[in-house]
């Protein structure tokens, strides 16, 4: 098909991937060169977006040929991601976070007042639009959403909570205010002299300046790189094992093997790469991380980067996420301009530099192989494993990929020495872990507790359910995870704990829910959540989240086929082929929260 | 006759089903089955075509796997126990069956009715089908967000047939989103890479470049697409048109084996004759000249011998 790109959009595309070879664009190299940059793919498509508010058909024709993706392949790229549109779109949207935190802060009654006020969702109104959008992991301030305003001086900006004036200003043409939360709103701890000399993790956050590389410094930074370089590859390894630092990220894999995996494979070169696409409904941790403390990020990647051999590493930061990929844009240039990336990090005779990419609005990008593909330039669909990213990862190599927040409990491990590091938590557990508290909870934020800590005492540290008494459900590690009734708050939050008591702790989410709340709603939302961000590649995912959404609503109606236990028959075999035959976590996971709120809750009972 | 290029193989002890079987090494588990006679329902698999393992109808359990695995794709390991009629199998095969029934047309794909006997399954108890997409709706569908159906309907592919062009069709309502047409459109054959699939979760569909009619797409019409498709989506425009006006006859059409006229490749055809015209065109995917792919003319340059 022939389209051709408009001036600016020639221009937006030019400023990602540089201007074309032959200097009047009419002549365009192919071959492998070429071809070696798809990787700049979804960059370049995020650069149409937010010049156009759109991807339009001329406009992906100039990247397809720029670098000589077919046009069906970048087309089917565009559309994998819900922040890109294929059809033409306002300058202007609101994206409006309709997810489980959001909706028990009013969600959908300012969704109800944006109708009335603007009209349907997506309608075109002087250039202005609203859309319901999944998570927007700002939680602890809900009501969210995220204004997005393509342009000449595209903008994103965060705006938590929204109440009725920023929502009338966003209307009216105005801007909203927002961006980064008040750290003592994100991490209450942090606010508290008492309570701030047990953080760890959180020990930077608000008393640090984000911008400036000396202040980090004066704050301890840089000391764990120096430990990691004295201590040598093998020896950051012994650390890693010794402190039994097991992944943050939900599957819980121990931190230093890994490593090690990636460090003794022949094959080069290496990658490291840090999994920041935080977006599973109700978790925050790492964006807080990030947007208040972003140099921990960039020193413990290049710790892994050191350790695992690796000369590259990239951020794989979320799209949702302009404030943390603000801060950390400004980390990485200062860190390069000061010697702690580059061909000679610190003097210290090893190269190691870090690219930022952002994702585009996909759930299932932080599957660690849809991740890889993401950056490779294709749709990020999930790979079948074996075989692992630490034989065969981004670009096909060796890979070490990390949650944000683990790799930042490596600068504790380094800090520490692994053994003393080991002393905190549980046996099985080791150190602190980060608690995404949400809902109907009187201090909403992140948390940092020792392993093993009680979920009474979390929610107690979190002022309690508001309204007082006892919460009628608390849901956690989010919409892959599970809901625990009023009778589960003894449960320690150790992995192994959680593991005996058939729940997960996956990303850190405890998700309150109050006296008042309808868990019939937040379990149609997880539905249909699934439905909406399963990749389609494979069977049992693709049309079980479609089946699964389909019975809870008929359960939900009262319009059930055939008898109730016939429809819970049905959701049971639905639940098993997903779990059992499901490509990846998010296939297998997607009946969890679901199946917990039925057999723990009597939902539908 | 193929000559053999590659060194013998090393030979692996694997289990199946509680009996010892000897396979070569770098042999899938679905190669070893089907060695032993252990017969194995595959829907996206084809022998001419890498394994994408979506359908998932070829899982099977692995002792030591939290999860079931495919067997098109995951090679033996020695001493690997595999199983493959257990009561977790039997129900994951059945709901694929059951969920691609309840969602897309298999009325021309008759080995997954067999299957669908095979494994009793009921793809009726999802509720009453949903009517028919309007035209292009689904290739405009966005990532992200959908409309819920209503209560008691079960929603399904099904969309009227994309005919813009004079050699072959796309019935999308019959399309199980196995790969296939994908794979033999780009790297496994043709290389022209004017399909891929499309949006996202239960609206990924196989698409052009903003859904363009094929005539404005890359597609060279070699017709690999139609050749590789397990459910009929992908159809010569003569078989159509014979279907739609009922004189489609199976019974009554003769397989012709010949040799391309067109160059000097030696491609095998197998012409397809019913009532003395050439309805379809193919090729055997174990032929080695073609791998069963061909070109527009030995797939579609049949019309001479009308003239």
């Amino acid at each position: 098909m022939s389209a051709s790109p408009s001036d600016v959009e020639r221009a937006a595309v030019d400023a990602v991937l540089g201007p074309p070879g032959d200097g009047d664009g009419r002549v365009v190299r192919g071959g492998r060169e070429v071809r070696g940059r798809r990787h700049l793919l979804l960059p370049a498509l995020r650069a149409l977006q937010a010049r156009a508010g759109w991807v339009s058909p001329g406009g992906l024709a100039y990247v397809s040929e720029r670098l000589g993706v077919p046009p069906a392949e970048a087309y089917g790229v565009a559309s994998f991601y819900a922040m890109l549109s294929t059809r033409p779109r306002p300058p202007a949207v609101l994206h409006l976070c309709e997810d489980l935190a959001c909706r028990l802060a009013g969600a959908e009654e300012l969704a109800a007042e944006l109708e009335r006020l603007h009209g349907p969702e997506g309608e075109d109104r002087d250039g202005r639009t609203w859309l319901r959008s999944p998570c927007l992991g700002l939680c602890e301030r809900a009501p969210a959403a995220l204004a997005v305003h393509a342009g000449e001086r595209p903008r994103e900006v965060a705006c938590a909570p929204l109440g009725q004036t920023e929502l009338a200003a966003f209307l009216a043409g105005g801007d909203v205010d927002g961006g980064v939360g008040p750290a003592p709103i994100s991490a209450p701890q942090t606010a508290d002299p008492e309570g701030w000399a047990s953080l760890v993790l959180l020990r930077r956050v608000g008393r640090v300046d984000p911008g400036s590389l000396d202040d980090y410094r004066a704050h301890g930074g840089y000391e764990a790189l120096r430990t990691a370089v004295a201590l040598g590859p093998q020896g950051v390894i012994r650390e890693l094992k010794d402190a039994k630092l097991l992944g943050r990220g939900g599957a819980a894999f121990p931190t230093g093997l890994k490593w090690e995996l990636v460090a003794q494979q022949p094959v080069r070169p290496h990658y490291v790469v840090a999994n920041a696409d935080e977006s599973e409904p109700g978790t925050f941790k790492d964006r807080v991380l990030m947007e208040h403390d972003p140099f921990a990020l960039i020193e413990a990647l290049t710790i892994a980067g050191f350790t695992a051999g690796a000369e590259r590493g990239y951020v794989y930061l979320r799209g949702e996420y302009p404030h943390a990929f603000e801060a950390l844009e400004r980390a990485v240039a200062a860190a390069r301009a000061r010697g702690f990336l580059g061909p000679d990090v610190m003097g210290a005779g090893f190269a190691f530099d870090i690219e930022i990419r952002r994702g585009a609005g996909a759930y299932i990008a932080g599957e660690e192989t849809a991740l890889f593909n993401s950056i490779e330039g294709r749709r990020a669909e999930p790979r079948n494993k074996p075989p692992f990213p630490a034989t065969h990862g981004l670009f096909g190599k060796p890979t070490v990929i990390n949650n944000v927040e683990t790799l930042v409990n490596v600068l504790e491990v380094l800090r520490v020495g692994g053994p003393a590091y080991a002393e905190v938590g549980t046996a099985e557990s080791t150190g602190t872990r980060l608690f995404c508290v949400s809902g109907d909870v009187g201090r909403p934020g992140v948390y940092e507790v020792p392993c093993g800590t009680h979920l009474a005492e979390l929610l107690t540290l979190a002022g309690g359910v508001r309204g007082g008494g006892r919460p009628k459900a608390v849901l956690l590690g989010g919409a892959a995870g599970a809901f625990v009734g009023p009778e589960d708050l003894e449960l320690p939050l150790s992995f192994e704990s959680a593991r005996e008591a058939g729940v997960t702790l996956g990303s850190g989410v405890v998700m309150v829910f109050g006296e008042g709340a309808d868990l019939v709603d937040a379990v149609l939302r997880i539905a249909a959540f699934f439905r909406d961000e399963s990749c389609g590649q494979c069977v049992p995912c693709r049309v079980g989240t479609v089946r699964q959404e389909e019975a809870l609503r008929r359960l939900a109606s009262g319009r059930t086929l055939g008898t109730r236990e016939d429809e819970l028959a049905l959701l049971a075999d639905v639940a098993q082929v997903m779990r059992d035959a499901s490509i990846c976590g998010l296939g297998q996971t997607a009946a969890n929260a679901v199946w917990s709120a039925i057999s723990r809750l009597g939902v539908f009972g | 006759m193929k000559v053999p290029v590659a060194p013998p193989r090393r030979l692996v002890e694997v289990e199946i089903d509680g009996r010892s079987v000897r396979v070569p090494e770098g042999s899938t588990i679905l190669q070893a089955c089907r060695a032993e006679g252990i017969e194995t329902p595959t829907i996206c698999y084809a022998e001419n075509l890498t394994p994408v393992n979506v359908c998932r109808v070829c899982v099977v359990e692995v002792e030591g796997a939290r999860a079931l695995v495919p067997a098109c794709s995951r090679t033996v390991e020695p001493g690997m126990k595999v199983r493959t009629d257990t009561e977790r199998v039997r129900r994951s095969r059945r709901l694929v069956l059951e969920f691609l029934a309840s969602s897309v047309d298999l009325s021309l794909a008759p080995d997954l009715h067999r299957w669908q006997e095979v494994y009793e399954a009921h793809p009726e108890r999802f509720g009453a089908l949903m009517e028919p997409a309007a035209e292009g709706e689904r290739d405009g569908r966005e990532p992200g967000r959908h409309v819920p159906v209503e209560p008691g309907t079960a929603e399904t592919v099904a969309q009227p047939v994309k005919i813009d062009n004079d050699l072959y069709v796309r019935d999308y309502a019959r399309c199980v989103l196995c790969y296939r047409c994908v794979e033999a459109c780009g790297d496994d054959a043709q290389g022209t890479y004017a399909i891929a699939v499309a949006g996202r979760g239960f609206d990924a569909r196989i698409s052009t470049e903003f859904a363009v009619p094929l005539p404005e797409s890359a597609c060279v019409y070699c017709g690999n697409c139609i050749g590789v498709c397990p459910t009929g989506a992908l159809m010569f425009k003569t078989e159509h048109d014979l279907r739609r006006e009922g004189r489609w006859d199976e019974a009554r059409q003769t397989v012709t084996t010949t040799v391309c006229p067109y160059c000097g490749v030696g491609c095998n055809l197998e012409l397809h004759v019913q009532d003395g015209e050439i309805v379809k065109v193919t090729s055997p995917a174990d032929h080695d000249v073609t791998s069963g792919h061909l070109c527009i003319k030995g797939r579609f340059g049949f019309t001479f011998t009308r003239a």
